[in-house]
């Protein structure tokens, strides 16, 4: 398993154990050392895939777009690292938590759109960004990633967790990450894909590059 | 939103620092394919270079997001209620219109559909006498009141996630919108026991078996709800009883926390599962452990 980690996201020593770390402001009384603050991967899809050794193609400076930023839990990590991040989600009340987290940094741009229509904030999300992070719990997960390849630049990367229960909670879990990866297909080359059950039960890890 | 824009990035006709304009582009804006912005704000003379671009676009975009949810978390319970209700008017009279307007045109026109999509199809055609543009004119306006339940459809898509964060995520913003109008508001749904919010909504359906409308209820309105409909015939008491006791569960989340809850839905979900299940298990066909 290789160690791929972005410059800014580093393993580190807190409160006596080795964990995922990024500089910034604290959001959510995670434990901190000096600037650097642990980077929670049972609560962060994200975070699960870069512990388990995901390789993101993330080098770290680069413009993301997160879909499903939720309170800015994760998106707060990636805003660290990364460069321009646009944070969209869809929910007013863990907006609010949003704003907080991005009022505390340079580069983090929320807002409160719906991740199924892209339309309605193509005007504002620049083309050709270097990373799509989704982790959006509603039905049709593909559809929502495929709808929102048009931001992405060409070798540009999809880092998706896909929430089985989310399609339908009464299949299996791995015939859901089959009909969702068969979707993806049509857009996307997948590139790499494991489950994510020791930090988020159900949920399956993609990384997929446009076709 | 106007047509000669519809390709302009979001600072296309917004004056530097002028929050309101921002927000209202931001917000109501709308284009088909996102495009170099930052470069083109600065070629426009809208920031100087991309920092500068990215610093006003970070303004912006924290001030339009801070009013939008300022003005979602103000939708109260009787907006919802009053929305769901005129999409329900929209709806009954779009097709009485279109119906009339359409059986008309049957005796003027040749080729006429039926219902919402044939009004649409009259309301484009050209008139040739004074009768002509009558019939028209009464298909378009069924056409136009249909444009309007849609668009009431879409409010309450966006507003019922506000007022009831675990009932919209639950049942669906309609019918989280329509179970709080049955009860008449979000305080009186959520001091309910889940018996009757089980049978919300077959009132409606009781006066319209009187009145030779409609065959009897068995159900409430949450019968709309694919836990419910989707479960086989024997098991849809269990169904319809497991899904109301969350719902009101859902509600009084809702009413006395507004804190979205995990845990219910999870609940919901493991015994929906283990109910229908019991389909498996009698077709003991597919029976596997996980």
């Amino acid at each position: 398993m290789s160690d791929s980690l972005p410059a800014g996201v580093e393993r580190r020593e807190i409160d006596g154990e080795t964990r995922l770390a990024t500089r910034g402001p604290p959001v959510y009384g995670e434990p901190t050392d000096g600037e650097w603050r642990a980077w929670d991967p049972e609560r962060s899809k994200l975070g699960g895939m870069f512990e388990l050794g995901f390789d993101t193609g993330l080098s770290g400076g680069e413009t993301v777009l997160y879909l499903g930023a939720a309170s800015g839990t994760t998106a707060s990590h990636v805003a660290d690292f990364a460069g321009p991040t646009y944070a969209v989600e869809f929910a007013p009340r863990p907006t609010r938590d949003l704003l907080e987290v991005a009022e505390a940094r340079d580069r983090l741009f929320p807002l409160l759109k719906d991740a199924r229509k892209p339309e309605t904030y193509a005007h504002v999300v620049e083309s050709g960004v270097d990373a799509i992070v989704q982790d959006v719990a509603t039905r049709g997960q593909a559809a929502v990633a495929t709808r929102n390849a048009r931001f992405l630049a060409d070798d540009g990367r999809l880092l998706l967790a896909v929430k089985a229960r989310s399609e339908d909670v009464t299949a299996e879990p791995a015939d859901v990450f089959a009909e969702v990866l068969a979707e993806l297909e049509g857009t996307y080359e997948v590139i790499e894909t494991q489950r994510l059950d020791r930090f988020h039960e159900d949920h399956l890890g993609v990384v997929a590059t446009p076709r | 939103m106007t047509t000669d824009e519809s390709d302009a990035g979001w600072f296309a006709s917004v004056p530097p620092d002028d929050p309101g304009a921002a927000r209202d582009a931001i917000d109501g804006g709308s284009v088909e394919s996102p495009a170099d912005w930052p470069r083109l704000a600065v070629e426009s003379g809208f920031a100087d270079d991309a920092d500068d671009y990215y610093d006003r676009l970070r303004e912006a975009t924290l001030h339009a997001t801070r009013e939008a949810v300022a003005e979602r978390e103000r939708a109260d319970d009787r907006q919802l209620i009053h929305a769901v209700r005129a999409m329900d008017d929209c709806e009954r009279v779009a097709n009485e219109l279109a119906e009339r307007a359409v059986e008309w045109a049957g005796s003027r026109f040749d080729g006429v559909d039926a219902g919402i999509a044939g009004a649409r199809a009259i309301a484009d055609r050209k008139p040739d006498d004074g009768i002509d543009r009558r019939v028209i004119s009464l298909a378009s306006r069924a056409a136009a009141l249909a444009d309007e339940r849609d668009e009431l459809a879409a409010t309450i898509d966006r507003v019922a996630p506000a007022v009831a964060p675990n009932l919209a995520d639950m049942a669906g913003p309609e019918l989280a919108a329509r179970l709080i109008a049955l009860a008449g508001g979000l305080e009186s749904l959520a001091r309910k026991p889940s018996g009757t919010v089980q049978v919300l909504g077959a009132e409606d359906a009781l006066f319209a078996h009187l009145s030779g409308r409609a065959p009897s209820p068995k159900h409430g309105i949450i019968y709309t709800h694919e836990f419910v409909r989707g479960t086989r015939p024997e098991d849809r008491g269990s169904a319809a009883r497991a899904l109301a006791g969350k719902l009101a569960l859902a509600a009084r989340a809702d009413h006395y926390s507004g804190e979205y809850r995990e845990v219910l839905h999870e609940d919901l979900r493991e015994r929906m599962a283990t109910i229908r299940a019991r389909a498996d298990a009698d077709g003991g066909a597919e029976v596997d452990d996980e």
